[in-house]
């Protein structure tokens, strides 16, 4: 069997890299992408706990299941909310939505 | 042996398309390659025998959540020609910060702290029990969960309608 510690292995370098993108992107749909691909590493960790601990105890599916549930309602939310801005701004570059800066 | 390799391919593919969707200049192909990384996860997932979360993973992720952001990529044109970097000042920070963070993890979490594995198989009829646990002892997050799909869906509505101001 592979080793539990490859998953976490992969899963630190999806969630690492996502990080990445949040921190240095632009453009709010690429750092929508960046969220989920961090939302992705949890999920993989949280199936390679179930497998190699307690593959008897579905507790880690069901959270795996509501993180997924979280996941879909968050990028419908976030992206209405940069179409909605790109109407009233006609950007979604977050370096220039400053509206709340004095 | 076999399934190493496996594993290793799918996790080189998996990543891979993760570092394209961040370096990437051009934002559709960053979508492209997000698409490309969602169906490695799935991949791991079937590996680790989840196979609900598997076609759960490919049904949302690729199904839903890739589609949303090709159309809000569409709408939203005009900032992705890569006229101007895509990246912001802090890129130098943020990627600093991120391969600190990753050693961290890797040293801490994945290889200093010992799991405590069992090699146990995975029960035949665990989709039968996810099911019957989803509606019994987890009953109010699943409904929790339904609620806020709901307030979602009517909240994404309100927000992108088109005002007549």
């Amino acid at each position: 069997m592979v080793p539990l510690s490859w998953y976490l292995t992969v899963a630190a370098l999806l969630f690492v890299l996502g990080l990445y993108g949040v921190l240095s992107r632009r453009n709010a749909v690429a750092i929508l992408m960046g969220v989920e691909l961090m939302l992705n590493a949890v999920n993989i960790n949280l199936i390679a706990f179930w497998r190699y601990t307690r593959p008897d105890n579905v507790a880690g599916l069901v959270f795996a299941i509501i993180v997924l549930t979280v996941a879909a309602a968050e990028a419908a939310v976030g992206l209405a909310l940069f179409i909605a801005l790109y109407r009233l701004r006609e950007t979604v570059n977050v370096d220039e939505i400053d509206l709340l800066k004095g | 042996m076999v399934l190493k390799v496996v594993f290793l391919l799918i996790s080189l593919f998996t990543v891979g398309s993760a570092f394209m969707v961040v370096t990437h200049r051009n934002l559709f192909s960053s979508a492209l390659f997000l698409v490309a990384s969602f169906f490695g996860v799935a991949a791991l997932y079937v590996l680790l025998e989840a196979t609900f979360l598997a076609v759960a993973q490919v049904l949302i992720y690729v199904g839903a959540i890739a589609t949303l952001i090709v159309f809000a990529i569409m709408l939203t044109r005009g900032m992705m020609s890569g006229r101007t970097s895509p990246r912001n000042d802090q890129a130098v920070w943020a990627g600093l910060s991120s391969v600190v963070l990753g050693l961290v993890l890797l040293y801490v979490v994945v290889y200093r702290v010992r799991w405590p594995v069992v090699e146990k198989p995975v029960p035949p009829d665990t989709i039968e029990r996810l099911g019957s646990a989803l509606v019994g002892p987890y009953v109010i997050p699943f409904e929790i969960a339904s609620v806020l799909l709901l307030a979602a869906l009517i909240g994404a509505v309100l927000i992108a309608r088109e005002r007549e101001i």
